[in-house]
């Protein structure tokens, strides 16, 4: 049965495409529709954890789904599944990549790309301040939640004037606002 | 020599795995978080080489985090050095995970670990807007309109229509080798008439 899980999260490594929200619906057809190794409650339940918890999504399920079927092993046999198709490809484009980026044709196509990277980086960044500021609320005024307002233009000064890293700031604002809400 | 790459490695994996143990929110997240730890604090990587690194984690399967420290960890030590960026970002999310999974429910009712986990959310975005101003600002300081519009029309594409990260790279990819093809085409055109 493990190397059916296996195997199970090497298909979810090799065809999400796109990151974390790209997973879901793989690992749910894998997990729950095809081998039946999660109900769909317990699979609803995981990618909450998912979610609520650091580290790639489809990470988080391979541990999840091998360590309740197998113990700590099965956490590991998903795990190095999930990893072994990016491992491989990202290996490849990397060799390429460091080998001909000095180019002038590379130099000049990836510095089309660059900008839009930046953008991508942004909108990431404004959908998580979003979710921050009004937490799971729709983004209107009225739902906007002050202590978080504060704490985020607080670490953004922070770490404009100060340079803090960015462990100082994430782990600052997550005590400094728990602390907070605790004396409210 | 030798001392000087276990350094590196050992660097590389405390760096992947305290930026993997903080980092909770998607694939662009740690990018930015790994911009900000290995351009500007350890000075291992340029800026355009980070970027170029993003673009290509985001478009190949699997999780983005894995993907970038692949091409990182090669980068900075081979192949050793990939499979230890990947160690680094790999256990964090299992050991949390794998705790977890035991205390599930005394985890999901706990209201201090919930209202931890929505005030950090502001920290995480506040690192985003740092080092998103640091790189629109060298975009913008090359004065070219293309690049510029580029990334103006990515960012609505990107938080307004809700266009795929995907999709917007590969257009720009797209429009980077027609641009390419173009000044090619110009140039042979331009010899040819020179020798006429």
């Amino acid at each position: 049965m493990i190397w059916r899980l296996f195997f199970s999260f090497i298909k979810v490594g090799l065809f999400s495409v796109g990151g974390g929200y790209a997973a879901i619906p793989l690992i749910q057809n894998q997990i729950v529709e095809t081998h039946k190794l999660l109900s769909l409650e317990e699979f609803t339940d995981l990618i909450t954890i998912a979610e609520m918890t650091p580290g790639p999504i489809s990470i988080n399920s391979a541990t999840f789904v091998g360590t309740r079927l197998a113990g700590i092993p099965g956490a590991l046999i998903c795990t190095l599944g999930c990893i072994l198709p990016s491992f491989f490809i990202c290996l490849v484009l990397a060799h390429f990549y460091y080998k001909y980026r000095q180019l002038d044709e590379v130099q000049k196509v990836l510095s089309a790309l660059r900008p839009a990277v930046v953008a991508l980086i942004a909108s990431a960044g404004l959908s998580i301040l979003l979710l921050g500021i009004f937490g799971d609320a729709p983004a209107a005024f009225g739902n906007l939640r002050p202590v978080e307002c504060v704490l985020f233009l607080a670490g953004f000064f922070l770490i404009r004037k100060y340079h803090l890293n960015a462990i100082q700031v994430i782990f600052g604002t997550g005590v400094v606002g728990t602390l907070i809400y605790a004396v409210l | 020599m030798k001392e000087n790459k276990s350094k590196i490695l050992l660097q590389l994996f405390w760096a992947t795995f305290t930026l993997s143990a903080f980092t909770f929110g998607g694939g662009f997240v740690i990018v930015s978080l790994m911009k900000k730890k290995f351009v500007e604090e350890l000075k291992w990587l340029d800026e355009n080489e980070m970027l170029d690194i993003t673009a290509i984690a985001q478009s190949s399967p699997g999780p983005i985090p894995i993907n970038a420290s692949v091409i990182l960890g090669y980068r900075m030590a081979g192949i050793m050095g990939t499979i230890v960026a990947i160690l680094g970002t790999a256990i964090p999310p299992m050991v949390i995970i794998s705790l977890i999974s035991v205390f599930y429910s005394q985890f999901r009712e706990n209201q201090i670990i919930a209202t931890a986990l929505q005030v950090m959310r502001v920290g995480v975005a506040a690192v985003i807007f740092d080092v998103v101003l640091n790189l629109a600002k060298n975009v913008w300081k090359t004065k070219k309109s293309f690049y510029i519009g580029m990334m103006v029309i990515a960012f609505l594409a990107a938080a307004i229509f809700d266009i795929s990260a995907m999709l917007i790279i590969l257009i720009c990819l797209g429009i980077g080798i027609a641009n390419v093809l173009i000044s090619l085409t110009r140039k042979k055109g331009k010899k040819e008439t020179g020798k006429l």
